[in-house]
């Protein structure tokens, strides 16, 4: 049970706080369970032996302890809650790596920026200006700041063995602070429904030496391929079941425009439509800016002829597909057929309004 | 039965005098809960108005690099606008005050002249949005838009079918006279007419005034 | 094929011969077992020459007994969809390992968990918890009916209406593969521009209507129509944990309105309120959704609370122990369900201290919660406790109720939620109150109440193998979710990698199907009764030795529940009328005023439903006209003053004196 038996710091302190969490609730939980056998068996009506007092249906002490029993245990619980809380607010950078070990002063953590693509994973090391697709890798013992974006819908990113999970929005920015403490591969998943894909949109996590990590990192920069916003908009089509891909490359803005929805050509980026709201807007007649994949029509401005069928349609079996007999065969996958990615959809407006 | 039920309790010895069904029970008058039933309604409506208050609040500055308020909004004519409604809701007082009186012609009268007041408001706000949409400020031109349009619009909408109400009751007024139930369905519609008439206030104020000063 | 596709598309909007699931052989399957099913039934109907009496007794019948019977009905059809749903995705989820792709696509899948969670919630739960209150509210406050019969009527058809909506995605189309609250901007037309959002839509916007309107309906019940004497501190317990449901539902569903309505308005005319682009606000409509949904989970469960209560009380043969406290709880929790909403998104990255703070609120609601345990224990202490199944389910629910508020209360604890959070461990959280407390309340309240309602008790032999399937059943097929989640698997997948799962994937699969003979007692059981009604037959109308005043009429009760009117003296108002020896009125009977059945309520749901797939397919005529017959017949139906009738003194007499009779057999036969 990876979540009871982590390999990070943080999951470690998260997996503590469940234990003590519950043991508290245990000292309230287990005499009711107890009680409630006891007295069922106890009064059932087929022992008379036991008192019976149909009019009884007061008593103050009683009701006392039954309202403070629970709201001892809730204080408790509540000052844990909330100094836990303020300690792991995945927002704050770690202070420790592990129980008594501070984190040096003048460690640097290590930058990690995840975008959330319809279905994989794309993490930029902007250290070191090289960028993955689902494979995450770290060196032991060094604090990791993740910051996170996707670039269409609402994801979760979560390493169960290293911390907990936190979302990852379009036009938005969240972030996690961890640490890994010992050496491995570890799963990393999506955990936030995000679609077709979502079941295949897992990675893998890398805890490595610092030796090792630098290895890494010089194979990963050895790759020819670069990361540009062009290759970007390719990766970022919807794909399923994604292997691992090394970029040599990348761009170094490229994770700023996509946070701000502008990777595309001739889009406005989010940071800067905010600035000129915050001067009083365009004015009348103004442009309407393009992000992302574009703002898709509503139905009632479509023309009969987009009205027919939908992006997304299930395929059925493909014919040729080696099933249970060629595990992991291409042909097994992408039971869901994307016949019009989202770029093409129809509706979507190609052109500013005049 | 056990024994124990056999012991009554403190107050048992006068069993013989209490009554435990209404022997002497008449009917109930009709619609003894429409008041409070159309009262909660209304504060679920309110709950609505509330949520998009709320949208609005959060979305009302991304113009998407759009207009704002102060290039869309024209004080004046939303003042007149906001008159006709309230002046709206001092003539089906007036309307109220005679039916009270049991004047069925005068109720009718004022209920006429409220539903003009409202048709005008109604007319004078899709004046408003219609040039909007003329400038380029359609509810899909930016967040701040589509809140705009989404919470005037349902305020406008329920108006609409506040005027459909009062028309129907003009007629069942005329057909049946003031009736009792009659006078209950013409509580409601005021309770609803003023209710909106608030709700208008508060759009006026954030929407509207604060929006200038922006 | 066709000369002219413009002209098609002006008729059918999107609907083509696509649309339907042709090529989807479990779909066609369900269809033709539906359609089979279906004719049988018609043909039946007209066979035995039922139309007219379902018209006029049932269909149009504005009693609330009826229309809360129609209400169970509806809970019960559903819940065979929703655990269909249930069973396939268990099925898929055993066998969908490394190679194996298991036996739904991605497409189907996302479709059956979105609609089993929807289903469930809005479709089974919601019209359970309904009907019970529409059944038992008036009995036990002593009254003839609801405040506003016709508009109860109603509401049962808006609810049936938006089920027929989502039946109908099931062969027309495809439903929301979303998740159950259909978050943008997944949601949004850019990623889902198919019908099944706008299903999902439709279906709960008219659904939602009617819950509100029985909100209203029933707070305006119970606060005006109480029998005299009844104080609210004299009410039942239900009846206050009603009033605090109605109280929620009043205060929360206008908001899933909104919010619903405004992803629409985002879907239909392209507005940017929950979009990525052009300012809009996706987390507005997360925060909204939950504004709603969490009050919705009290919305729930308190009715049950308050089931729970009568029946402790009623099979302890005692007083409920600490009833002021117990009022207190309620209103307590109903008030703190409006402050934990932001616990459903702790790992939407808000900061420490409004997590931490949403995070204490949650747990302080397990104080009043753990009040209540503690009141029912003390309830059966010292009590001469008789296990019929309602008492058995009880006991069942103390337990499994408070192993799932712990989870819960686990949750609650932010840094704990961010790896426990979308988790199975969550699933198996949801499912162990839903399932301990909602359901199991259900099925104490069905096996309690039914003598009352059909005058004949259910059958006891099947009702235990239901109980002792459903019990251990439900441990098997969560007790495993929980250790999946502590494995960090996430909900809603389809298909895994590591063999290692696998096992607790089939123990939970194991557990569906003891769950499924559960149901399937529980169908034999009201089959089985039904024919041996005679052995089976309450002619006391108080089979229980009950302590509320349903049980001081005949069971089931005449159409006007009460000849006169109860006066209440007492908290436990039926215990007392019989310690103190009360005698029944046999004399001076007068004729009883009750309301008139109408059809309304049937054709604005047709209506209503016509406009729902007008919209679903871009039908752009059929909804315009449905909206104007939904306006036209509202008026209409304002022009009909007479709504009431008088049930005459004969018939009353005649009634009375059967009922008499009846007793009076009955006293020589125990004699």
């Amino acid at each position: 049970m990876v979540v009871m038996n982590p390999s990070g710091d943080v999951a470690l302190q998260q997996r503590d706080l469940i234990l003590v969490a519950t043991g508290l609730m245990l000292l309230v939980i287990v005499p009711v369970i107890a009680l409630t056998v006891l007295f069922a068996w106890r009064y059932r009506a087929g022992n008379k032996d036991a008192k019976y007092e149909p009019n009884w249906d007061h008593s103050t002490q009683l009701e006392l302890v039954i309202w403070a029993i629970p709201l001892l245990i809730i204080i408790v619980l509540g000052a844990v809650t909330w100094v836990s809380t303020h300690v792991l607010d995945p927002y704050r950078p770690i202070e420790r790596l592990g129980p008594g070990r501070l984190v040096a002063k003048d460690v640097r953590p290590l930058e990690v920026q995840v975008v959330a693509l319809d279905w994989k994973w794309l993490f930029i090391y902007p250290e070191y200006g090289i960028a993955t697709v689902n494979q995450l890798a770290a060196p032991v013992d060094r604090p990791i700041e993740f910051k996170l974006t996707s670039s269409t819908v609402m994801n979760a990113f979560y390493i169960p063995s290293l911390a907990g999970m936190i979302y990852a929005m379009p036009g938005m920015e969240t972030k996690l602070h961890a640490v890994i403490n010992k050496p491995g591969n570890y799963d990393g998943i999506s955990s936030n429904y995000s679609g077709a894909g979502y079941s295949g949109m897992k990675f893998r996590f890398y805890g490595m030496s610092d030796q090792g990590f630098a290895q890494w990192v010089a194979s990963v920069r050895a790759k020819p391929m670069p990361l540009t916003r062009a290759n970007y908009l390719q990766l970022e089509k919807p794909t399923e079941n994604v292997r691992p891909m090394h970029f040599g490359r990348v761009d170094p803005q490229l994770y700023k425009a996509a946070l701000n929805m502008c990777v595309r050509p001739g889009s406005m980026c989010m940071d800067r439509m905010m600035m000129i709201d915050s001067m009083g807007g365009g004015g009348k007649h103004s442009a309407e800016p393009k992000n992302g994949v574009g703002h898709a029509e509503g139905a009632l401005e479509k023309q009969p002829e987009e009205k027919g069928a939908p992006g997304h349609w299930s395929t059925p079996r493909k014919p040729g597909a080696p099933g249970a007999q060629q595990p992991g065969a291409q042909q097994n996958r992408d039971l869901t057929l994307n016949r019009t990615p989202p770029a093409a959809t129809p509706g979507t407006r190609q052109s500013a309004r005049a | 039965m056990s024994a124990t039920h056999t012991a009554p309790p403190a107050g048992a010895e006068d069993a013989t005098k209490l009554a435990f069904y209404q022997i002497d029970e008449h009917d109930h008058p009709e619609g003894g809960s429409t008041m409070l039933g159309f009262w909660i309604y209304l504060m679920s409506d309110c709950l609505i108005f509330a949520c998009l208050f709320a949208i609005y609040g959060v979305l009302g500055a991304n113009y998407a690099g759009g207009p704002a308020p102060k290039d869309l909004f024209e004080l004046p004519l939303v003042a007149i606008n906001t008159s006709m409604l309230l002046l709206s809701s001092i003539t089906y007082g007036f309307a109220m005050l005679a039916m009270e009186k049991q004047q069925i012609r005068a109720t009718q009268l004022w209920l006429a002249i409220t539903g003009l007041f409202g048709a005008t408001f109604i007319g004078i706000e899709l004046y408003e949005f219609a040039t909007l949409i003329h400038e380029g400020a359609t509810p899909q031109r930016s967040a701040f838009l589509s809140a705009f349009f989404t919470l005037v619009g349902t305020h406008g909408l329920h108006v609409t079918f506040g005027l459909i109400w009062l028309v129907t009751l003009m007629v069942q007024v005329g057909k049946h006279g003031l009736i009792q139930a009659n006078k209950r369905r013409l509580m409601c519609l005021s309770m609803f007419w003023h209710f909106l008439d608030v709700i208008w206030i508060g759009v006026f104020t954030f929407v509207y005034l604060l929006g200038m000063l922006r | 094929m066709f000369e002219n596709p413009a002209i098609l598309k002006t008729i059918f909007g999107r609907l083509t011969l696509e649309s339907l699931p042709l090529h989807e052989p479990i779909v066609m399957g369900t269809f033709a077992a539906v359609a089979v099913g279906g004719i049988a039934l018609l043909a039946a109907i007209t066979y035995f020459k039922l139309w007219t009496w379902l018209w006029k007794e049932w269909l149009t019948s504005v009693d609330h007994k009826k229309v809360g019977i129609m209400y169970m009905i509806l809970g019960t059809v559903m819940l065979l969809r929703g655990f269909s749903d249930a069973i396939m995705m268990r099925a898929q989820q055993a066998m969908a390992f490394g190679a194996n792709e298991g036996f739904l696509p991605a497409h189907h899948y996302d479709q059956v968990f979105t609609a089993h969670g929807v289903i469930m919630i809005f479709f089974v739960a919601m019209p359970f918890v309904t009907g019970i209150m529409n059944y038992v509210i008036p009995l036990q406050i002593g009254a003839r009916d609801v405040s506003f019969p016709f508009l109860n009527n109603m509401s049962f058809w808006m609810t049936a209406s938006g089920a027929v909506i989502v039946m109908m995605s099931l062969f027309i189309g495809e439903f929301a593969r979303t998740g159950w609250l259909a978050m943008p901007p997944l949601s949004g037309i850019a990623y889902s521009p198919d019908v099944g959002v706008d299903y999902y839509i439709w279906a709960l916007q008219i659904a939602g209507v009617g819950t509100l309107l029985s909100g209203v309906n029933l707070i305006a019940t119970i606060v005006k129509m109480r029998a005299p004497g009844m104080s609210m501190m004299k009410m039942p317990i239900f009846c206050w944990t009603a009033l605090c449901t109605n109280v929620l539902i009043v205060a929360a569903f206008p908001v899933l309105t909104a919010v619903l309505a405004l992803l629409s308005l985002d879907r239909y005319i392209g507005t940017a309120i929950f979009t990525n682009e052009l300012g809009g606000n996706p987390m507005m409509y997360v925060n909204l959704i939950w504004i709603w949904g969490h009050p919705e989970v009290y919305i729930l469960i308190l009715p049950l609370f308050g089931v729970f209560s009568e029946v402790t009380s009623t099979f302890s043969g005692k007083r409920l122990f600490g009833y002021t406290s117990m009022v207190y709880a309620t209103v307590v929790i109903t008030i703190l369900a409006y402050l934990v909403w932001l616990h459903h998104f702790f790992t939407m990255g808000s900061g420490a201290s409004v997590n931490s703070f949403f995070g204490i609120t949650t747990m302080v609601i397990s104080i009043p919660t753990g009040a209540k345990i503690f009141n029912w224990l003390f309830t059966m202490y010292r009590g001469r406790i008789r296990f019929e199944l309602p008492m058995m389910w009880t006991v069942a629910f103390m337990i499994t109720f408070t192993i799932g508020g712990m989870t819960g209360v686990l949750l609650a604890v932010p840094p704990a939620d961010f790896v426990l959070h979308n988790s199975l461990f969550l699933v198996a959280h949801f499912h162990n109150v839903i399932i301990g407390g909602v359901l199991f309340g259900t099925f104490a309240a069905i096996n309690y109440w039914f003598p009352k309602a059909f005058g004949f008790r259910l059958n006891e032999w099947w009702g235990k193998l239901s109980f002792w399937m459903w019990v251990p059943g439900f441990y098997v097929a969560f007790m495993p979710l929980y250790v999946l989640g502590l494995m960090g698997v996430t909900r809603r997948l389809r298909h895994f990698d590591d063999p290692s799962l696998q096992i607790w994937f089939v123990i939970a699969a194991i557990g569906a199907a003891m769950i499924a003979v559960g149901i399937a007692a529980f169908l034999i059981q009201i089959f089985v009764s039904v024919r041996n009604r005679e052995t089976l037959r309450d002619t006391t109308g108080d089979p229980w030795n009950g302590r509320t005043l349903e049980w001081a009429t005949s069971s089931p009760p005449p159409a006007y529940n009460f000849a006169f009117t109860p006066i209440v003296h007492d908290g436990d108002a039926y215990a007392d009328m019989k310690v103190r020896g009360y005698d029944r009125p046999m004399t001076g009977f007068r004729a009883i005023h009750m309301p008139k059945n109408t059809g309304t309520g049937v054709i604005l749901a047709g209506f209503a439903t016509a406009l729902g797939f007008g919209m679903i397919w871009y039908i752009w005529w059929l909804a315009a006209a449905s909206m104007l017959g939904l306006i036209a017949t509202s008026i209409i139906h304002t022009f009909n003053y007479k709504r009431d009738y008088h049930i005459p003194v004969e018939e009353v007499e005649r009634t009375e004196a059967a009922r008499t009779a009846l007793l009076n057999q009955n006293k020589v036969t125990t004699a």
